[in-house]
């Protein structure tokens, strides 16, 4: 059972604001990590004030310098969908696509697929860990089979979302309202690791909301999203990779590689992206850039798996971008 | 308490609910509509799916005043009359089902998937009810009703 809450429905995006003020105001986008936090008790709510009939805060549309405007509240489906998403931005169509189920998608949305919590078990179960004020993480030295390998400390989470890595390698940003004013900020300035912000996965202050995801133009952009997870459907990414790479004449010129389940905010794999930028990414060096992507991590007692698995699918996209070129 | 007026199956109906009820719990309780079951009520099974505007949700991870304004449709919705829908007959003839459990919510899910892409390769059926867990592992049949029943809905002429 859910705690009990007011329930209010903003029509406009001040009203919303204006109610989001409280300690215990939870905003609702499309509900499904909001349900799912407030039935295993990860926070309290005594007031949801629900989007659904915000006006202008669905759709996709093409912006003046080429690029797209997402609506926070554009639901993933949608997104994975889109003609002009798929057309300019395949990588995004498919991390939308990969997203939890059907109905999830049709219900979950974009902004909310970036904010949602950490899946963590102790985070999420009757644990008082790190995260939620306690003294420990209970990751360390318990079961961490689908903790970070990456970016860890004093917090072991991963990032559960799909589509964030793939934005954070299309180097989108995004807009925050709140009642202090408007901004857009890059992704790389948005998620934040538990070494600077040990309560939050982001730099959202309590009462604000992410309203757009802007993507820059996509002029020879190759992007794509490889994720992997326990069963064929429906589950988080045991580890994924993002690729958004610009090439001329099959010689990259410009490369983001970013990770996703295997470090507690969406992860730049810099090391890949050196190694492949001004080679073709022949066998070779897809291999060895696939190497560099796994530099610096630190796998807890039950998730040293996950490396090989990064190595893995760094390397096959890398390939997969080497015979897609066009010969 | 809220009053809601929910559009359910055609009919509206008018309920008093606390807000944080889901939509399955009003849908079960208050409404006597069955059809949509509570495996998990956490979103992780999909027994509840219901069609909001056509579309496959999980009623258990939908608060009922969020479906205010809204077209649902549950399995009890998908009678032609007094007699099974095309989706439903589709899933008695090709047996799609051992326990029963997860059925009307594979039901629905198909039928949301057909409306949206009446006719859908196996690839696109598997996507379809990939939301729908079933714990005696009827998928087979479950999916060779689906196709059957893309069949039946374009001989009966379209929406059930």
């Amino acid at each position: 059972m859910l705690p009990n809450f007011a329930y209010v429905r903003a029509r406009t995006v001040e009203e919303a604001l204006e109610h989001l003020g409280g300690e215990d105001t939870r905003v609702h986008a499309g509900g499904t990590d909001l349900l799912g936090c407030l039935r295993d008790r990860v926070f309290a709510a005594d007031k949801v004030v629900s989007l659904r009939d915000v006006e202008g805060l669905t759709g996709i549309r093409r912006a003046a310098d080429g690029g797209l405007v997402l609506g926070g509240l554009t639901t993933l489906a949608e997104v994975s969908r889109s003609s002009e998403v798929r057309g300019l931005y395949p990588g995004l169509a498919q991390a939308a696509s990969a997203v939890a189920s059907p109905q999830l998608r049709n219900q979950g949305t974009l902004a909310g697929n970036l904010c949602q919590r950490p899946r963590c078990w102790y985070f999420r179960g009757e644990f008082h860990c790190a995260k939620k004020g306690g003294a420990q993480c209970y990751a360390v030295g318990g079961q961490n089979r689908y903790h970070a390998v990456l970016g860890g400390g004093p917090c072991y989470i991963v990032h559960p979302s799909d589509t964030a890595p793939m934005l954070l390698a299309l180097d989108a940003a995004v807009r925050i309202v709140g009642r202090a004013g408007e901004r857009a900020i890059k992704l790389a300035e948005f998620f934040v690791l538990p070494e600077v912000e040990l309560a939050r996965e982001n730099v959202l202050a309590p009462g604000e909301i992410v309203t757009e995801i802007l993507l820059p133009p996509a002029p020879g952009l190759y992007s794509s999203y490889r994720k992997v997870r326990e069963r064929g459907a429906w589950d988080f990414a045991l580890a994924s990779v993002a690729l958004a790479l610009r090439s001329i004449g099959g010689r990259v010129t410009q490369a983001s590689v970013v990770l996703g389940g295997v470090a507690p905010a969406p992860w730049r794999a810099e090391a890949v992206e050196r190694a492949i930028v001004g080679t073709t990414v022949d066998e070779k060096t897809a291999r060895d850039a696939a190497a560099a992507a796994v530099e610096g991590a630190e796998p807890l007692e039950w998730n040293a798996y996950k490396l090989p698995l990064i190595r893995g699918i760094v390397e096959e996209s890398l390939r997969r971008f080497h015979d897609y070129q066009p010969s | 308490m809220i009053p809601l007026t929910l559009r359910v199956n055609g009919r509206e109906r008018r309920v008093l609910v606390e807000p944080r009820q889901s939509l399955l719990r009003v849908l079960r309780d208050e409404l006597g509509l069955t059809g949509a079951k509570e495996g998990c009520h956490r979103g992780e099974c999909g027994s509840c799916t219901v069609l909001m505007d056509g579309v496959p949700l999980y009623a258990c991870m939908t608060l009922a005043p969020e479906a205010e304004g809204r077209e649902i449709t549950t399995v009890e919705g998908l009678l032609d009359g007094e007699a099974l829908g095309p989706v439903q007959d589709a899933f008695a003839e090709h047996d799609a089902f051992q326990c029963g459990f997860c059925t009307s919510g594979q039901i629905v899910a198909v039928e949301g998937l057909l409306r949206a892409n009446p006719q859908p390769s196996l690839e696109e059926i598997r996507t379809g009810v990939s939301g729908n867990l079933c714990r005696c592992g009827a998928y087979p049949n479950i999916f060779r009703a689906a196709g059957r029943a893309a069949e039946l809905r374009a001989g009966r002429g379209g929406d059930s």
